[in-house]
């Protein structure tokens, strides 16, 4: 293809910035243009996780995650790659089976994955609540510091993108109009702002699913891997009203990300006391000395969730070169790299790295996913 | 889970400096229930701070023992507010636990806090606010005998050095940032306010020098030397102490939280200490800075206004007036020379939470992306320090407070689950 004015990213999270990076390489000057009104990226808990909901959930995923671990020996400190893995706590017969499962399944893909029956989970986590029966570990899930992934990706190429703070107010595929009326014009244009994006495009099926966290003051040694419940698969697709599930992080400065919860149709950042406490008793219920720690910040972010919670990545098939990267809910910091190499390679004509189909605008857009997306609502 | 510390009241007064005890005292009289938090383990605030051997001025003590003998007024100390439960009730932490505290009106007298500003070595054990050197010696600190220097700006470095000369400390310099022109017409107009200029006789010393501010404070492990700029010198001065604070600034974290609108930096309020939020009052430093005189009419005419009896309120206006004319003049004297923005080096730490130095705030667009690149403000202290810091360094206005307001016990956080915080109210008692 062709790219004579270069390409415009809107959009400077983790996902815009891995597209801008994945353009960046392939030769194109880049603008990178960001409303900086609170991104996902920021609030996220820069968990790198394998899901394995669906084939095509698991095929971003672990194809992303070999991405994140090729660039982790160049990420500077401030990046915080930590390859720690996840333990997957079953604290019941059924969900001892579902790690069984899980684990087979994955152990057949080549993963790194080992179980743990309880006295081998209370040996590597002694914090966790007696009773548990024991955990699913995948070695190769990591954490990492997404603000400064994201500095880290736009200085890979120097004077190839340039980033801007800027709020687009119209797009389609020649350019972007800016509050104020500048008008910007490339060739390729691509949509990387999570949950804005359906200000820009009210066509896209986004909808924001607000979540909460509170990080402790610095509790080293506390846990060594993320760990997370498996009745959280449950908890993520209960649709109505708000969830809970446990999950916690220790950060290399030695505190503990808490998470985490879901709201449906919340926009407004305000931290919910009731939520919260729920959410950290839920926690407690899993790390009892959670109870003695002190938090020391709480807050929120929108997920930008799509309505099979599958993200939408490709070309958008009504408004010709736009490119679409967005709605990856609770996974856009994990994905981001395969996103922008499945996006960028379409957009350069690539053979795909991952089979594309499952993640196509085309189900939700045009005229046989207008048809789709009526029927899903 | 135990809802026993819960406590519900008609008028919760947060903070038991000058302006809260003022306030419960004035409002008492109406029969009203009235709870009084305080996070110090004694009430008075920061400048009737109490502690072993302090000999409290006598308004303070007549004032403290009025309210402990008002049956009607309750006061928690060491109860710290972390967050906001709507529709009318606190989240506090105290030492026995959390607890929700439900209230038909409030009033907030969170008052101010220190202004610390970076510069090379300001973060050597040894080296404090000027308040904070008080509240020190206060709290039991033995410094007979040692060598402080005392910098900044603003009448509390005068104060400062007094207690640390009372506690036997030999005070070699006073560096006040101001000019000698600002302090020679701040003097002139004393003459309005007798009880300060007598205050200022009484507080006054040979080694203070308008003009003049630290630049760098020396030492290996601990502190060993400061070096102070003026006009015309370069002074290096061996020390054992460095009291150093530039000026105060209101604490309205927790108004903002509440949605109280702040103006120039304090909670705005109306002729009856009224917030922009129903039922909200705030006095004293919270306010704007002002001193204890201003606090003190302030509280009165907030716990007054509170407590339905806003005729009497409105009486005391003159009052205030007279003493927010002595804030202006202070406001007026001390403003921050804009050569202090130029102290710190690239390494120079300014947030002492997160170990972040100026080099890696200086790129930086505004406060948020500081944050989410360096970690400033993301520590313990939330900010408070080095928020105000950045503000003057960078002009960043820090961003709006989340709960929780200080760091808190997980296990006090689970009380916003409560269900039954809030007992159905008793209508308030006769007065007495």
């Amino acid at each position: 293809m062709k790219c004579d004015s270069g390409a415009i990213v809107v959009g400077a999270g983790i996902v815009g910035a891995a597209c801008a990076e994945a353009l960046a390489r392939r030769g194109l000057s880049v603008r990178l243009l960001d409303a900086r009104s609170g991104g996902a990226t920021a609030a996220g808990m820069g968990h790198l996780v394998t899901l394995d909901d669906n084939d095509a959930e698991l095929a971003l995923t672990r194809d992303s995650i070999v991405r994140w671990r090729a660039w982790a020996p160049a990420m500077d400190e401030g990046c915080a790659f930590r390859g720690n893995g996840t333990l997957w706590l079953a604290a019941s017969d059924e969900e001892w089976a579902l790690a069984e499962n899980k684990g087979a399944r994955l152990a057949a893909l080549g993963e790194a994955v080992d179980l743990l029956d309880a006295r081998a989970l209370a040996g590597v986590e002694p914090a966790l609540r007696t009773g548990l029966l024991g955990a699913l570990r995948l070695r190769e899930d990591a954490i990492v510091y997404p603000p400064n992934v994201v500095r880290w990706l736009l200085r890979r190429h120097p004077g190839q993108i340039s980033e801007r703070h800027a709020e687009v107010v119209e797009i389609d595929g020649r350019g972007v109009t800016l509050a104020g009326g500048e008008r910007l014009a490339a060739d390729v244009v691509v949509l990387a702002n999570g949950i804005e994006a359906a200000t820009l495009c009210p066509e896209l099926p986004i909808v924001p699913k607000k979540g909460h966290l509170a990080i402790t003051d610095r509790y080293p040694g506390v846990l060594t891997h993320t760990v997370t419940e498996l009745g959280y698969l449950g908890s993520v697709h209960n649709s109505e009203g708000p969830s809970l599930a446990f999950n916690a992080q220790p950060r290399p400065t030695g505190q503990l990300l808490i998470g985490t919860s879901r709201q449906f149709g919340s926009r407004d950042r305000d931290v919910d006391g009731g939520i919260l406490a729920r959410m950290l008793e839920h926690a407690a219920g899993f790390l009892p000395v959670l109870r003695e720690l002190n938090i020391v910040r709480c807050w929120t972010g929108l997920r930008a969730a799509s309505p099979d919670s599958l993200p939408l990545i490709g070309r958008h098939p009504d408004r010709d070169g736009l490119w679409l990267a967005v709605g990856h809910e609770g996974l856009g910091v994990t994905a981001a790299p395969t996103t922008a190499e499945l996006l960028v390679g379409a957009i350069f004509g690539e053979p795909a790295v991952i089979d594309p189909q499952p993640y196509a605008p085309e189900r939700f857009l045009g005229r046989s996913g207008a048809r789709e997306g009526a029927e899903d609502a | 889970m135990s809802v026993a510390l819960n406590r519900e009241c008609d008028l919760l007064i947060v903070g038991a400096g000058p302006a809260g005890l003022a306030a419960a005292l004035e409002a008492a009289p109406s029969g009203a229930r009235i709870v009084i938090l305080d996070d110090n383990p004694r009430p008075g605030g920061q400048i009737w701070r109490d502690g072993p051997g302090v000999r409290l001025p006598r308004a303070a003590r007549r004032l403290r023992s009025r309210v402990a003998a008002a049956a009607n007024i309750e006061i928690l100390c060491g109860a710290r507010v972390v967050a906001a439960c709507p529709p009318k009730a606190l989240l506090i932490e105290m030492p026995e636990g959390g607890a929700l505290v439900s209230c038909t009106k409030l009033i907030l007298c969170t008052g101010a806090r220190e202004r610390l500003l970076p510069f090379p070595g300001w973060t050597l054990p040894g080296v404090t606010g000027a308040g904070g050197l008080q509240a020190l010696i206060k709290g039991g600190l033995d410094v007979a005998g040692e060598r402080v220097v005392v910098a900044g700006s603003g009448p509390l470095l005068l104060a400062g050095a007094a207690t640390a000369r009372t506690a036997g400390a030999k005070v070699l310099q006073i560096a006040e940032q101001a000019g000698r022109e600002a302090l020679v017409r701040f003097g002139r107009g004393l003459w309005r306010w007798p009880g300060k200029a007598l205050q200022a006789l009484r507080l006054w010393s040979p080694v203070y020098r308008a003009g003049s501010h630290v630049f760098e404070a020396l030492g290996d492990q601990r502190l060993e030397a400061v070096r102070i700029r003026s006009a015309d010198a370069v002074l290096e001065i061996a020390c054992d102490r460095l009291a150093c604070g530039f000026g105060l600034i209101p604490n309205t974290q927790l108004g903002e939280l509440l949605g109280c609108a702040i103006v120039n930096g304090a909670i705005a309020v109306d002729a009856l200490q009224a917030t922009s939020i129903a039922d909200c009052y705030a006095a004293g430093e919270c306010t704007g800075f002002g001193g204890s005189e201003l606090a003190l009419v302030e509280g009165r005419i907030a716990g007054l206004a509170a407590s339905g009896q806003p005729a009497r309120a409105a009486g005391l206006a003159p009052q205030r007036e007279r003493w927010r004319r002595f804030a202006a003049a202070l406001e007026r004297a001390f403003v921050l020379d804009p050569v202090l923005r130029t102290l710190p080096t690239p390494d120079t730490l300014v947030c002492r939470c997160e170990d972040v130095p100026y080099a890696a705030l200086a790129g930086c667009r505004d406060w948020v992306e500081a944050k989410l690149a360096s970690r400033c403000g993301m520590g313990a202290c939330q900010g408070r320090t080095c928020g105000a810091a950045v503000e003057f360094l960078f002009g960043w206005s820090p961003p709006a407070p989340r709960p929780p307001l200080f760091p808190v016990r997980t296990e006090t956080l689970l009380r916003l689950a409560d269900r039954r915080h809030s007992p159905p109210a008793r209508p308030a008692e006769p007065g007495r």
